[in-house]
């Protein structure tokens, strides 16, 4: 039985190789990270969650900016501040369509999703929040969606609430809709959990509080890499997500905020470019988008993220969403048949992750030995420690595939699981 | 044998490895084989807590001597813990103040004491020689 389902597994994936969502040999040459060896073995990179490895045409606008554009951008006089400025505010224009805003000034560039998320806590938390209101998050969100509504809670007098999951790995949108009441002052919820893979029904929960008119702030991190999103169509308040975990360089990420509460709120951080005059006594504030960025920006940050995303269009966002799919599936039932595994995250609605446990095993030692076998995966609490507590494990291995990712390395990751399962038994 | 000996006979011993396989396969074995702590010590006061892994570390002072002993929740860090307690119980305040620790290096498994590793085995180091400081200082007292 095991041998016949493993064989039938084997015959989809030639299948698949042979009518080919995407042309991989073709994509993975864009990647010159992925010819590399680690440890005397081909890398196989399973560790996209965390952060993913960058297309050479990334690469090449990074370095290029150095080369003959570097300059302080807005302010500047001269041509090289206005062909920095340009493109820039091109990157801009780029995300804004890659996400469907409606204005490019909606599209608040930061450091990063954790960055994007501070921004709205201080800000909004300063504007609205007031002793006894609430904030309601989730048990499966990042660290980075938890401390930082726990600390505008503290300084306010808030309470933060809970929406708990099944066993399976979902929100239990009963328990959320009995937690709306006229105290909530906003909702924080994960586009698709880090930990888990699970893909949040966020159009619904995002409906359901508008009917009381409570704001939603959608964390996209894991989401925008991955799956086709519009921020119209969702009618999310903000979203937030990195450009690192989406082919572009570390230290920039994106707030996107409907206007009219951006223009709402009072600004995070003070400084340059974020001004219209300033007097000792009174300073008045630029337009959206700068109101939101203080100080020079990532400005090479912002450009390879406009960057990463004309590849990714040139990918195509659905063919990549269907492929990862093919691949998460392949990994499951791969792993499902090797004795002591357990599938930590089992929602019908899954995005490319993959988190595991095996009995009798510790996740770091998995790690670790698979490592010395070139396979990159994650292990620990993939910060949602109370996560970990609610589903009762120290932490899990996580492998999560992007579209550069490939059946073969699935096959490899699984040899080198058993050869690791052995050794430790 | 002083602490200096005990570690060239770890280094020795790793010598007969050709390849990483072994080498862990026996820092695994170790790791089964050694019940390092007794359970009355695993609480929270023992406790150095790594992002990865936990390791439990208790130290008592016996006719002079500190008797170390540890453990992990993850095998191939208490396998490595075994090592080094392996080295150390036994010595006085003095010795492993003094003492300098060069096995880790030696065997190739420095990554492991990497603070990227964050599984507590660096944090470990630390907390023997402030044991044994703390020792010294109360029989100096």
């Amino acid at each position: 039985m095991l041998y016949t389902t493993t064989l039938i597994l084997k015959l989809k994936r030639d299948l698949l190789k042979t009518t080919q969502i995407l042309d991989i040999e073709s994509i993975r040459k864009d990647f010159p990270i992925l010819k590399r060896e680690v440890n005397g073995k081909p890398l196989v990179y399973f560790d996209n969650g965390a952060t993913s490895q960058k297309p050479q045409v990334v690469i090449d606008a990074v370095s290029h900016y150095y080369e003959y554009e570097n300059s302080n951008i807005h302010r500047g006089i001269h041509t090289l501040s206005q062909e920095a400025t340009n493109a820039y505010e091109v990157a801009r224009e780029k995300i804004k369509s890659f996400v469907k805003a409606k204005h490019s000034h909606e599209i608040i560039f930061t450091k990063g999703t954790t960055d994007s998320i501070n921004l709205v806590a201080s800000s909004f938390g300063k504007k609205y929040l007031k002793k006894g209101d609430e904030i309601i998050i989730s048990t499966m969100e990042h660290h980075s969606n938890i401390v930082p509504w726990q600390l505008i809670c503290e300084e306010k007098g808030a309470i933060l609430k809970v929406i708990p999951i099944n066993d399976k790995g979902e929100l239990l949108l009963d328990e959320f809709k009995k937690l709306l009441s006229n105290k909530t002052k906003l909702v924080a919820i994960t586009h698709v959990s880090n930990t888990l893979g699970t893909i949040n029904p966020i159009k619904e929960i995002i409906a359901k509080a508008h009917a009381l008119n409570i704001p939603v702030l959608i964390d996209g991190a894991q989401a925008v890499p991955h799956t086709k999103v519009d921020v119209q169509d969702l009618d999310c308040d903000f979203y937030a997500f990195s450009g690192h975990k989406m082919l572009g360089p570390t230290g920039v990420g994106i707030l996107y905020g409907k206007e009219a509460i951006l223009n709402d709120l009072p600004p995070y951080q003070g400084g340059g470019d974020m001004i219209k005059t300033v007097t000792f006594e009174k300073t008045t504030y630029n337009e959206l988008p700068h109101k939101f960025e203080a100080g020079t920006p990532n400005i090479v940050g912002g450009i390879g993220l406009g960057i990463a995303v004309d590849y990714m269009n040139s990918i195509g966002i659905d063919k990549i969403e269907k492929y990862e799919h093919e691949l998460l599936a392949y990994a499951t039932e791969q792993i499902k048949q090797i004795e002591g595994v357990r599938i930590i995250g089992e929602a019908t609605n899954k995005a490319s992750v993959l988190s595991f446990v095996v009995n009798g095993t510790h996740p770091s030692d998995i790690g670790m030995i698979i490592d010395k076998l070139g396979v990159a995966i994650r292990t620990g609490h993939h910060c949602t420690e109370p996560l970990m507590n609610r589903l009762n494990v120290p932490g899990t291995a996580r492998a999560s595939f992007a579209f550069y990712n490939t059946f073969k390395e699935i096959d490899i990751f699984i040899a080198a699981l058993q050869r690791a399962i052995t050794m430790l038994k | 044998m002083t602490i200096k000996e005990k570690q060239e006979e770890i280094i020795e011993e790793f010598a007969l490895f050709d390849e990483w396989m072994e080498k862990y396969q026996y820092i695994i074995d170790l790791g089964k084989d050694l019940p390092i702590i007794d359970e009355k010590y695993k609480v929270e006061e023992n406790l150095i807590k790594g992002c990865q892994s936990k390791v439990w570390l208790h130290a008592e002072l016996v006719d002079g001597k500190i008797i170390f002993t540890a453990d992990s929740d993850a095998i191939i860090t208490k396998g490595i813990v075994g090592l080094v307690i392996s080295v150390f119980s036994g010595h006085t305040p003095k010795e492993i103040i003094d003492a300098d620790l060069f096995f880790i290096d030696k065997i190739g498994l420095q990554e492991h004491l990497s603070p990227t590793r964050s599984n507590g085995l660096l944090a470990m180091l630390k907390q023997i020689k402030m044991y044994a400081i703390a020792f010294s200082t109360k029989a100096n007292a």
